[in-house]
């Protein structure tokens, strides 16, 4: 998995690629806390276009992030969920607990 | 180097004369995160070639790496160098008058003797990190059993296809 950030306006854009698993998702989990916790964005948005897997461990390091970013009073929004992505997130019906879009144009402009 | 481990004698319940799994692949490794995606490949492909669906090699692929997530987690607790192995065979069961396929997938490793009865599931739509990966397990497959054989734990996993099943 690879990470990179990109800030808009007030909005810290998470860019992932690759598979996000247990030999990887503490770093996922770490990278989105700081961030969060360090600059406290109004928004925390994560790019999973580029993200074929996810297991349990990052759908946990994802929940950690929204539950940071409801205590700091900032929205987590996630886009681009492939099918695999979007399967786990139903499995756990977790899906309508985040906010999900399909791209990022609409997951800035709400 | 470690020995890798065998299964031992199998779990019969499926196993009537007549209807013994076929092995169709081993694989050994150790306990380190970074060979999980190395093993989702291959089972992706092998649950494909089986003539399984998509979304059904998906959710065994899910399963299985979900599985070996608890074992270096919980059974080795976090340790990298110990040894794990998968044992694939092909299966079959009689429902009624049809003869259902599947793969049985089982999982040796050398933790120690954890007790299964105390393995807790989340409840879905529950907000909190940690005890998905049982969710998926259990979602997933049609037979989920663990089961300890000298200093061995053992799970066992079967997905079963209906009539239509396995290529040959």
């Amino acid at each position: 998995m690879q990470i990179s950030t990109r800030h808009q306006d007030k909005a810290t854009i998470f860019d992932l690629s690759g598979d996000i698993d247990f030999a990887n998702s503490p770093e996922l989990r770490q990278s989105v806390l700081r961030e969060i916790r360090e600059n406290r964005p109004l928004r925390v948005v994560i790019n999973l276009s580029s993200v074929h897997y996810i297991d349990s461990s990052g759908v946990a390091s994802l929940v950690e992030g929204l539950k940071a970013s409801r205590d700091l009073g900032s929205r987590f929004i996630l886009f681009g969920l492939s099918t695999a992505a979007r399967e786990i997130l139903q499995l756990s019906r977790l899906i309508k607990v985040f906010e999900v879009y399909e791209n990022e144009e609409e997951a800035l402009a709400v | 180097m470690k020995t890798f481990l065998r299964p031992n004698t199998s779990n019969n319940q499926e196993r009537e004369p007549g209807q013994r799994g076929s092995l169709l692949l081993v694989m050994a490794l150790y306990s380190n995160p970074k060979w999980l995606s190395t093993v989702r490949a291959a089972v992706e492909r092998l649950t494909a070639t089986l003539g399984f669906k998509e979304e059904h090699c998906r959710s065994v692929t899910r399963a299985l790496d979900e599985a070996l997530t608890n074992i270096v987690r919980h059974a080795y607790n976090n340790r990298h160098d110990q040894p794990i192995t998968m044992y694939f065979r092909k299966v079959q069961r009689k429902q009624e008058v049809e003869v259902q396929y599947g793969i049985e997938i089982t999982l040796c490793d050398r933790g120690p003797a954890c007790d299964a009865t105390k393995w807790h599931g989340r409840s879905p739509g529950e907000i909190r990190p940690g005890g998905l990966g049982l969710q998926i397990i259990h979602d997933a497959m049609d037979i989920v059993e663990f089961s300890r054989k000298g200093n061995t734990n053992r799970l066992r996993l079967v997905k079963y296809l209906g009539q239509a099943g396995l290529a040959p």
